[in-house]
């Protein structure tokens, strides 16, 4: 069965080979910092099951100081000239739309097909499912960029390092922010076990049990944002909002509906993601992958645009859930 | 009860606002946190640190999976080698009547719409904004006001990836079978509240036509601030322009 294992060791190969590439770089002047900072990560993906939970969390300490005391450098592989692109994108033309997007098209019906729908079964073998389904979009996911990537290799037929050289060159631009997503998650659990939401739950809770419906909707959605913020994550808010002032006081004090109290407080806090840093995945991956010179500069687009929805869903929720 | 878990988060607030690496910022709060939480329970200082490396290694090798999808990097970076960003951009410019912001809200309606039936992988920031969404934006732009300013492409690039959050965000909860959806109605039913997945889809609606509708707004007026920030009204639509070094 295909599963978490075999795209790690997939996964480690490729850091390994961004790790070895970084590290021959002779125009990189810190090319054995990246070196060591892919080559790390590589470790973390072919051996980490095996490390030992101490010697993994030494590896994510590593990983970080050698990011944040400025050990890595920005590798720039050669690639083609602005005119070669125009010539190439006249050459290949629509056709070099497929192969970006047969990745998606992958993904969706390999998930569909390994993890089964309404209409049919899981994709079995002998009674034995072909792909964990649990991991049915992940491993469609790493389908599909091979997918891509061979009809890509076949369409434009470049010498084989060209495409982890090009890979290289784009996840040097992204560096260390490539690993925030995954630190992010880890501190997540930190905080779960630390009970740092227990704690922020019971202060919210208890700041605002006298104030009335209203002021239980507005501390509730709000408080939802808030914390998603500082989480990075409305799932890890969810509960501990929920718990602190939405089921106490919107539904036992006031006798609000959970269903819709739930629904709309969930997608509170999903406007308090579009505003943080912390969601790393959403805000500040897509501006270093786009380039941008403001870290924060996706986020600040967002801000409007979650500020009102957040109003407009308090206004929603006071409307309905009473 | 004791505070001083938070002290993680008066990190994470405190390195963010400085600007510190966030990497570092986030590996030096799980550390604070951890301790400050071992330390105030009783547990002696060697332990609260191993213990603390320990817990964190764990959750950070349990989340590897996250970081597996950087291997598209290479498949988009050799379309990108053979000129796919500059063919997206020669695409849209040929399109009578694109512009940017109609662009972007044609997107902002099919992620939405795509999600809200389940199809949240039709999108994303490495496979579809870098590559596609973000040159079609900035091409038609240009095919109208021909070099935009540094200011305006950045705005350009932040709104493309802003609106595929966006549509995302509040387009998936409409769909019965997502993460959130199911989270909802198992956190409820530990509380002894049963409530139907539909039930909470459905109350998904008001919000994501709250969020069509301002971020759709928003996105309108978009060519109005791009017009106004271009250079000269009536210069003549420049020859495409050279990217810089990726």
């Amino acid at each position: 069965m295909i599963g978490l294992d075999i795209l790690y060791l997939i996964g480690g190969a490729f850091f390994a080979a961004m790790a070895l590439l970084s590290g021959a770089d002779r125009e990189n002047p810190k090319r054995l910092g990246n070196g060591l900072f892919w080559g790390l990560l590589s470790v973390s993906f072919l051996l980490g099951s095996y490390l030992g939970d101490l010697i993994n969390g030494l590896i994510v300490i590593a990983l970080a100081l050698l990011a944040g005391l400025g050990g890595m450098g920005h590798g720039r592989p050669a690639t083609t000239t602005p005119e070669q692109r125009r010539e190439g994108s006249a050459r290949y033309g629509a056709k070099l739309f497929i192969p970006a997007l047969v990745i998606p098209l992958v993904t969706l019906s390999g998930t569909f097909l390994f993890k089964g729908t309404v209409l049919f079964e899981p994709l079995t073998v002998n009674g034995h499912p072909i792909v964990d389904p649990k991991q049915a979009t992940l491993v469609s996911l790493v389908l599909g960029i091979l997918v891509g990537l061979t009809l890509a290799m076949i369409m434009i037929r470049p010498r084989p390092v060209v495409p982890l050289q090009e890979g290289r060159r784009l996840l040097d631009a992204v560096g260390w922010a490539a690993l925030l997503p995954q630190t992010l998650a880890a501190l997540g659990a930190v905080f779960a076990a630390a009970g740092v939401g227990q704690i922020i739950g019971q202060l919210a809770g208890s700041g605002i049990s006298g104030g009335g419906p209203l002021v239980a909707v507005i501390a509730y959605t709000v408080g939802m944002a808030v914390f998603t913020v500082i989480m990075g994550n409305a799932f890890a808010a969810f509960p501990v909002m929920t718990a602190g002032i939405g089921l106490p006081l919107i539904v036992g004090k006031y006798g609000g509906d959970p269903a819709i109290m739930a629904a709309i407080g969930m997608l509170s806090g999903f406007c308090g993601t579009l505003m943080t840093p912390m969601a790393a995945n959403f805000n500040l991956v897509p501006a270093v992958l786009l380039e941008l010179k403001d870290r924060y500069g996706v986020i600040k687009a967002q801000i409007p645009t979650a500020l009102l929805l957040l109003t407009g869903n308090t206004v929603l929720m006071y409307v309905f859930v009473y | 009860m004791s505070l001083w878990p938070l002290l993680g988060i008066a990190v994470v607030v405190a390195g963010f606002i400085a600007r510190f690496n966030p990497l570092l910022v986030v590996v030096a709060a799980a550390l604070v946190t951890g301790i400050a939480a071992a330390l105030s329970t009783g547990v002696d200082g060697l332990h609260a640190v191993t213990g603390t490396i320990e817990t964190f290694g764990k959750a950070f090798n349990d989340n590897r999976y996250i970081t597996l999808t950087w291997m598209i990097l290479p498949v988009i970076g050799l379309l990108e080698r053979a000129g796919l960003q500059e063919k997206a951009r020669d695409l849209i410019a040929r399109v009578k009547g694109a512009t940017t912001g109609r662009l972007l809200l044609l997107y902002l309606v099919v992620r939405q719409g795509t999600a809200a039936v389940g199809l949240t992988s039709l999108g994303g920031h490495p496979q579809m904004v870098r590559p596609l969404i973000a040159p079609m934006a900035e091409g038609a732009a240009e095919a109208r006001h021909g070099d935009l300013s540094e200011k305006t492409r950045e705005k350009i690039k932040a709104q493309s990836a802003a609106t595929d959050n966006i549509g995302l965000f509040f387009g998936e909860d409409i769909f019965i079978a997502i993460a959130s959806i199911l989270l909802i109605k198992g956190f409820l039913e530990t509380n002894g509240i049963i409530v139907e997945p539909f039930h909470l889809s459905v109350w998904a609606i008001p919000t994501a036509i709250l969020a069509l509708i301002i971020h759709g707004v928003r996105l309108w007026r978009l060519d109005a601030v791009i017009a106004r920030e271009a250079p000269a009204p009536g210069s003549a639509p420049a020859a495409p322009t050279p990217e810089a070094e990726a």
